[in-house]
């Protein structure tokens, strides 16, 4: 009986002519020796359509260090500009003389990337303003597995009627929470780095909640 | 690569030795070449005998302990700012310590190949490298010069109190001295000294040393009123002073003040009285190098003028604590004792963060602790539990009124944290607005509480009927009490909820008399004491002390003291009860110090047979209290 399970499940594969998705073999590696880039973007403004990429900010992640060496901090030189958000990142139009165009910035950061799985917080608005920008330069958009520090906290928090959740944890949340200095806060390259801290504190809390078995990428992504 | 991290990482390095000895170029080019790694509480970053890295490391945050030998003796705790792992850079061999995290630690790695040249170019680099590596002290500073420091770190040195050699020690002395001139008059000295919080100050002359005057002085010769208060210094000074060089050691110290009498020594630079005074040494900083006990740690704490000052005095107040247990020495006595030292901690929290605050409060106000700590049953640090109340203010300042205390509860929660209480899970904090009320909402909410109850509600009053005063006004603290007692008669059917509530705690034992173990998460297999064992007597007690509307007494074993007088029928139970709850929290308490942890859960298989027996007689107890709640407050006997 189970083998013909096992004959019948084969051989639908065969039947719709896909291969078995070897995807998920990589789910069950351990989370410390997994290649992580947590990233942050600073944008002229929260409109995915007509606000522009000011800078991406890149650490990588793995085994629970950070190498600065192996960090991508890129200022792109962009037409559209919006002053007001500029109060927030503070990148002002012209502050750096030779930023890359658009194009260039996006080439390097794809190469950067590579197929790590990307973390970030509030991942799906860094994403698609990726995205966008992929797509408006003709490049093929990010097909990276994705994880995102805001949604992962929320599992971190204790299921008890007491306490009074949010919807939305910001980052500054997060970095008060874990103690993390919010010094750098604004600027690409520090929230990535504050995302990081996060992250690996989340794994943590996430790990104690599963008690001794191994923990495995699954855990972050069966949420 | 050079970036926004890598400036923050070049920050952080050039306050700290050897880095100091760079140019600021030379840090920011090391910068970006390092690595920032997370390591979890208690985890290794490189055991005995390993093989080295090709990096050392700083401490950015957190500790590290370095640990050697089979007793894993701790020979170095590392703590912001501090290097190890210096054995790769200097000898060709493999590491001769363990480094393992005691603190959720953040460090810098830094490549050895990239630092090496600067350690062979750079004079001082080098010998701070060496010096570190051969005294086998992280920090050379630290020792031989570690008085500089005294005034704003006094309280930073006690630590590390265990096992060293008074006799070889070298004293820590306050370098911040106080003087004043011989014409000085004594009313104007009485002023200094207690503006400055000293027991003396010196008499100097061109800078040399030719008095003291302590508070010993002033209260023979001017409170006595054998001089004016007008009277100047050289008049009523101690001279000559009795004089030693800076390099005294501890046991010196000790009996140079015995030797003389005196309790302030003078230190200067030859040792004479004819150089100029670096520094003055008190019986209390003797004392303090001598060891740990209540009263000293007491006055540390109150000299802190920074949460950061405290957190290492909570480290001492932990080995008193390991101390008072190895001795055997009363848990009654003991939890008194520790629980007045973290009460004290708490306060100069609040009293630090009300600097803080750019006016003085506004109101009345009381910080009340709830839960364990609520209970005076708080031995080791756990999560913070607290709350706010203020006076009722006038519809006009009730805004102002809340964002203000609201303000000052987030500095003392981040205080609280950074000394070492870690942030409830379940936001029960002052700085939560739920939690952080004026006198008359606080009483709207607990009417709520016992005139709607449901399973949370009970739960809330459990946590917060406990609660005890840290700091502010009694009289508000005292009034919400009257109001709860009150109205819990008025409504006796909140007693029910309460009796449930009581005992719905899980049996500590099952069936077989066997111990019921966690059966998931990451406490598998351990025996959770708080909820299995303390929690059904601390409930037990509560409800009881409820029904007969004493206030004030929160703490358990005193609860059960207390009813043993208030019902003789019932007095053995009771007493019974309160023995089983301090041996249960010395339990606890000890299974904590043990693995630095809450000691909530415990591993079975580290206890002996004797101790499993001790924790078992204790269930009965629980058992018969359980049944005679059950009874009195049958829901047909009620209603």
């Amino acid at each position: 009986m189970k083998d013909f399970l096992k004959k019948s499940k084969a051989s639908l594969f065969d039947f719709l002519k896909i291969k078995e998705k070897t995807i998920d073999k990589t789910l069950s590696n351990r989370v410390d020796s997994t290649r992580f880039v947590v990233l942050d973007t600073e944008t002229t403004g929260f409109d995915h359509e007509n606000d522009r990429i000011l800078c991406i900010g890149v650490v990588t992640l793995q085994n629970g260090v950070i190498s600065i060496p192996d960090s991508f901090e890129i200022y792109i030189h962009q037409e559209h500009y919006d002053k007001s958000s500029a109060q927030i990142h503070g990148i002002l139009k012209d502050w750096v003389m030779d930023k890359p165009s658009e194009l260039e910035a996006l080439q390097q950061f794809l190469t950067f990337l590579g197929d790590a799985i990307i973390i970030a917080h509030h991942t799906i608005f860094d994403i698609t303003m990726i995205n966008r920008a992929l797509e408006r330069n003709g490049l093929p958009i990010l097909t990276n597995k994705t994880l995102d520090t805001a949604y992962l906290y929320k599992k971190t928090l204790i299921m008890s009627n007491l306490l009074e959740r949010k919807d939305h944890y910001a980052l500054d949340d997060l970095a008060d929470k874990f103690d993390i200095s919010k010094k750098d806060r604004h600027t690409a390259m520090g929230d990535a780095y504050i995302t990081a801290i996060a992250f690996l504190k989340i794994v943590k809390k996430l790990k104690d909640l599963k008690g001794k078995k191994e923990f495995t990428l699954i855990d972050l992504f069966k949420y | 690569m050079k970036n926004t991290i890598s400036h923050r990482v070049a920050d952080f390095l050039k306050g700290f030795p050897p880095f100091t000895f760079l140019n600021q170029k030379d840090i920011e080019i090391l910068s970006e070449q390092i690595s920032i790694i997370y390591k979890e509480k208690d985890s290794v970053i490189f055991a005995e005998n390993e093989d080295t890295h090709d990096c050392f490391y700083i401490v950015h945050k957190g500790a590290v302990a370095l640990r050697k030998g089979p007793k894993n003796d701790v020979l170095d705790m590392c703590d912001e700012g501090d290097i190890f792992g210096l054995r790769p850079l200097i000898a060709n061999e493999n590491y001769k310590m363990e480094a393992r995290t005691y603190e959720e630690s953040i460090l810098y790695a830094i490549p050895i190949a990239l630092f090496r040249p600067y350690a062979l170019e750079n004079k001082d680099v080098g010998n701070f490298l060496i010096q570190s590596f051969a005294s086998n002290t992280r920090n050379p500073y630290s020792k031989s010069h570690r008085g500089k420091l005294y005034g704003e770190t006094l309280a930073g040195e006690i630590l590390d109190t265990d096992n060293k050699l008074l006799d070889i020690q070298p004293v820590k002395y306050s370098k911040k001295i106080v003087t004043c001139s011989s014409i000085t008059t004594a009313k104007a000295i009485a002023e200094i000294m207690t503006k400055k919080n000293v027991g003396a100050v010196l008499v100097v002359e061109d800078k040399l040393p030719i008095g003291i005057i302590t508070d010993k002085d002033l209260r023979n010769k001017i409170v006595t009123g054998e001089y004016p208060i007008t009277t100047s210094a050289s008049l009523i000074m101690t001279s000559p002073v009795i004089t030693y060089p800076k390099k005294l050691t501890t046991t010196q110290a000790q009996m140079a003040m015995m030797k003389s009498n005196i309790s302030h020594i003078c230190l200067t630079k030859d040792g004479t009285p004819n150089t100029k005074a670096v520094g003055i040494l008190s019986k209390h900083d003797v004392m303090v190098s001598l060891g740990n006990n209540p009263a000293v740690l007491i006055k540390a704490v109150k000299r802190a003028k920074k949460y950061k000052e405290i957190k290492p005095i909570r480290a001492s107040i932990m080995q008193l604590l390991q101390g008072y247990l190895d001795q055997n020495i009363p848990i009654s006595l003991t939890s008194k004792i520790i629980t007045e030292l973290n009460d004290v901690c708490i306060q100069q929290v609040i009293e630090i963060a009300l600097k803080k605050m750019s006016t003085p409060p506004p109101a009345k106000f009381a910080w009340l602790a709830m839960g364990s700590q609520g209970r005076s049953e708080q031995l080791l640090q756990t999560d913070q539990d607290n709350a706010l109340v203020y006076e009722d203010v006038s519809e006009d300042l009730r805004e102002k009124t809340k964002k203000y205390f609201l303000e000052l509860a987030m500095h003392v929660n981040k205080g609280l944290f950074e000394i070492g209480y870690d942030y409830c899970p379940a936001e029960m904090m002052a700085s939560n607005p739920k939690w952080c009320l004026s006198l008359d909402e606080w009483k709207k909410l607990v009417h709520h509480w016992i005139t709607n109850t449901g399973k949370d509600e009970v739960l809330l009053s459990f946590i917060f009927f406990d609660y005890s005063l840290s700091y502010g006004d009694s009289e508000l603290a005292n009034k919400l009490s009257d109001y709860i007692l009150e109205d819990i008669k008025a409504n006796p059917v909140f007693y029910l909820h309460l009796v449930s509530g009581a005992l719905q705690s899980p049996s500590p034992t099952g069936f077989f008399r066997e111990f019921l173990l966690e059966q998931d998460g990451a406490n598998k297999d351990f025996f959770d004491i708080k909820r299995r064992a303390l929690m059904p007597l601390s409930d037990a007690a509560r409800v009881l002390i409820l029904s007969h509307a004493v206030k004030s007494i929160s703490n358990t074993p005193e609860r059960f003291e207390k009813l043993a007088e208030l019902e003789p029928q019932n007095k053995e139970l009771y007493l019974a009860c309160s023995y089983s709850y301090r041996a249960l929290l010395k339990f606890r308490t000890k299974q904590g110090l043990l693995h630095n942890d809450s000691g909530q859960y415990i591993a079975l298989g580290d206890l002996t047979k004797l101790e499993k027996i001790k924790l078992k007689s204790t269930f009965k107890t629980i058992k018969e209290i359980q049944e005679i709640i059950s009874i009195r407050f049958n829901p047909s006997n009620i209603l």
